[in-house]
């Protein structure tokens, strides 16, 4: 029997054979587009898929965590291990989650929530980009608590989404977060609290 | 060549199945209500964007020349994607994919995976092949939940169980989902609820994954998963291992051509700015998420599809299920009557191609019939991100399966008869006057009912009842040489207006061309459109007599 590989390549071969051209790209779209307040689009658009979403100044960070902690209730918080230290603050239990100890499913599923940076955001679809990168962990961190709260600093916001892919590094693992969990399977219509997070707040920093 | 499950065995033809369909008026309530629902929001959100149809030239190009270079991309990718420590399988047709799939979760010693919503596992019938295996699927995505729960069959690409309302739901959880309260109640969140906590053990337990896929980039590996709820993390980060099951034409062939489709898709789908959650990795990353991952490229008829330089274009979809929501057939007959896990406008593209060369007649009588079910309004192609002309290709695959059927079916020599009375103009007017009486049968001005075998045509259509006098008896009467009402006189000033009417609503007749069963209510909303037979005999109708008042 032959190799399916060279089977499907040969069929696709043969079904070319007319060899058709495929015209150049049109790349006339918008990369970027004209916004007066990025900042500001962005808490719009985060908060419009029900995303808490405040602005705080960076002096003021570490107190407006605690306070969102507190409004939270959370008591029991996991973090990557490299999250700035002065992040972790208020009288929560943090558990860290290091590249050789990694907090076990259970543990990260029980935690009251979970504490990141960011990699991008971008103001026109209110997304957060995570990346694994500085501040954000592996993947997993970010899925099993039911509250995730991220702090997103103003120069990582961009406008539009062609600009946060030119930013991103397309073989790292990347998740882009909209809004907390949500599902239009029932009747179409977007319900927030699935699986994912059912609670995304945004600290945007600026 | 077996059976292909792109359809479900024994599915009747399409103008059965709707007919059953439009009966149901739950049915009909649940589907115009979403449908309705779906197609404001996305109107928004387009219009949102300056640039959509810069957007959608873009992705068309980029789809066009992923199709014209599909070898090339996909050498391309699995190199990619090896390099970064996955493993690619290429499968030719659904069986062979099952078996790929079934080996490496015995190979995983897993008896049950979790599923991420996948039009490509539900095309190869992945569940049943592994439940013949002994390993049980669990599908995660909400409405594939609800559908698998109901024991029941998908209707639509985004939202497979769009034909059910919250209270059906609730009462298909109360009833079988283990552990649902029998307290339930039907709102939204409150089933999500059920679903989430149904599902969390499994999610948290899980050895093994299968996913499809949106997009794969060529040049980096990077597979690209789009979703909503969270459940598509869950099984690309927890399990060991993730099996991912994707056609041939996801590719894409650079990273910055996601930047067309990651706008495209979320606006046309589920009308949102962006999805929750879009999940992209390439191979395996060590300590984070699953330490092994398979990429199974489905063949499947694909291939067969790109050699139809006019059907191709179908392979250009991104599954967004726009042209469902649009299309005013599938808002009443609903995805069920299609016979097929694709539906709609894209579905009576690419079911009869993907599963063209079927060797049971029941599937191939399916198959030829759904490029009929559109009324060739082209709503479909004027939301199509990519912009598959889809009433091009409907028009193509009709004239494929007339030809098909040979030229001694009823219809075939009905239209040689009609085509050789209509090229004489002196059987022309024989013909005239014989049908005239058929007037008497008429109510409302309309035919609803002839006897066999004119009921063949009449059974899924009207016909315009004729007219007392016809246009060229009138012309003769009041215009023509032998007319003694406008005998010597040339003049256009006392031309009457009903010529002007008439041609005017002869355009109007002629740009809401299309073929419609008459029953089904499926004219577009804008114009009263008569059936592409149904409009020549209205043509000879308006020709012959103008129109009334």
């Amino acid at each position: 029997m032959a190799d399916a590989r060279d089977v499907v390549l040969g069929r696709i071969r043969a079904a070319l054979a007319d060899r058709p051209t495929a015209a150049p790209v049109p790349r006339d779209y918008d990369t970027s587009r004209d916004v007066q307040d990025v900042v500001g689009l962005f808490a719009e658009r985060a908060a419009d898929y029900r995303a808490v979403v405040r602005r705080v100044r960076p002096r003021e960070l570490a107190e407006e965590i605690d306070v969102s902690l507190r409004a939270r209730g959370a008591r029991r918080m996991a973090a990557p291990d490299d999250l700035p230290a002065w992040w972790r603050i208020g009288e929560v239990v943090w558990s860290l989650d290091e590249p050789g100890h990694p907090l076990s499913i259970r543990a990260l599923d029980r935690s009251d929530g979970v504490l990141t940076g960011c990699a991008v955001a971008i103001a026109e679809t209110g997304t957060v980009v995570l990346d694994a990168g500085e501040a954000q962990g592996r993947r997993a961190l970010t899925l099993l608590p039911d509250y995730h709260l991220c702090v997103v600093r103003a120069d990582q916001v961009v406008g539009t989404v062609p600009e946060a892919l030119a930013r991103l590094s397309p073989t790292s693992p990347l998740t882009f977060i909209s809004g907390p969990s949500a599902t239009s399977d029932i009747e179409l219509d977007r319900v927030e609290g699935v699986h994912g997070p059912r609670n995304l707040e945004i600290l945007i920093v600026n | 060549m077996g059976r292909n499950p792109v359809t479900w065995l024994g599915s009747p033809t399409f103008p059965s199945a709707a007919r059953a369909a439009l009966a149901d008026t739950q049915l009909r309530g649940n589907l115009a209500h979403a449908t309705g629902t779906i197609r404001t929001k996305r109107a928004a959100v387009v219009s949102e964007l300056p640039d959509w149809e810069r957007l959608r030239l873009a992705g068309e190009a980029i789809k066009d020349d992923v199709l014209a270079n599909l070898d090339t991309h996909l050498t391309r990718l699995e190199a990619a994607v090896t390099a970064r420590g996955g493993v690619v399988h290429w499968a030719r047709d659904a069986a062979e994919a099952n078996e790929i799939v079934l080996g490496l979760v015995r190979a995983a010693e897993a008896s049950e995976v979790v599923k991420v919503k996948s039009m490509a596992t539900a095309e190869i019938g992945l569940n049943e092949a592994l439940a013949a295996g002994g390993v049980s699927a669990v599908e995660t995505d909400l409405a594939e939940l609800i559908v698998q729960l109901g024991d029941d069959r998908p209707s639509h690409i985004l939202v497979p169980a769009i034909h059910r309302n919250r209270a059906e739901i609730r009462d298909i959880f109360r009833a079988t989902m283990p552990g649902a309260s029998p307290s339930l109640s039907d709102s939204p969140a409150d089933l999500a609820e059920a679903a989430r906590a149904h599902l969390r053990r499994k999610f948290l337990s899980a050895k093994v994954a299968i996913s499809g896929a949106n997009f794969a980039v060529a040049d980096t590996g990077s597979v690209v998963v789009v979703e909503s709820e969270g459940n598509g993390r869950m099984c690309l980060t927890l399990p060991r291992t993730l099996i991912t099951v994707m056609g041939l034409e996801k590719v894409v062939p650079t990273w910055r051509d996601l930047e067309v489709f990651l706008q495209l898709l979320p606006r046309s789908s589920t009308a949102e700015r962006m999805n929750p959650y879009t999940s992209v990795w390439s191979g395996v990353t060590p300590g984070d998420g699953p330490s092994e991952f398979h990429l199974v490229l489905l063949d499947n008829g694909r291939t067969a599809t790109l050699a139809d330089e006019v059907g191709r274009q179908a392979l250009r979809c991104i599954r967004c299920s726009a042209c469902l929501n649009v299309c005013p057939v599938y808002e009443r007959t609903g995805g069920q009557a299609y016979g097929s896990v694709y539906p709609g406008p894209i579905g009576a593209i690419l079911t009869p191609q993907l599963g063209a060369g079927t060797d049971d007649p029941s599937t191939a009588s399916l198959l030829r019939s759904l490029p009929f079910a559109s009324s060739l309004c082209g709503a479909c192609y004027e939301v199509c991100p990519v912009r598959i002309d889809i009433p091009e290709v409907l028009v193509h695959l009709r004239s494929r399966s007339v030809t098909e059927k040979g030229p001694y079916t009823p219809e075939a020599v009905a239209m040689a008869a009609a085509s050789w009375v209509m090229t004489s103009p002196s059987r022309f007017r024989l013909a005239q006057r014989l049908l005239g009486p058929l007037r008497l049968l008429a109510r409302h001005g309309r035919v609803r009912r002839l006897p066999w075998p004119a009921s063949l045509w009449t059974d899924s259509r009207d016909v315009p009842a004729p007219p007392k006098e016809t246009f060229s008896a009138w012309w003769r009467r009041t215009r023509g040489p032998t007319s003694r009402a406008s005998s010597g006189s040339r003049t256009r000033s006392r031309a009457p207006a009903p010529g002007r009417t008439a041609h005017s609503a002869l355009w109007r007749r002629l740009r809401g061309r299309g073929t419609l069963p008459n029953d089904a209510g499926t004219a577009p909303p804008d114009t009263g459109a008569p059936l592409l037979g149904g409009a020549f005999a209205d043509l000879v109708r308006r020709v012959r007599g103008g129109r009334r008042g």
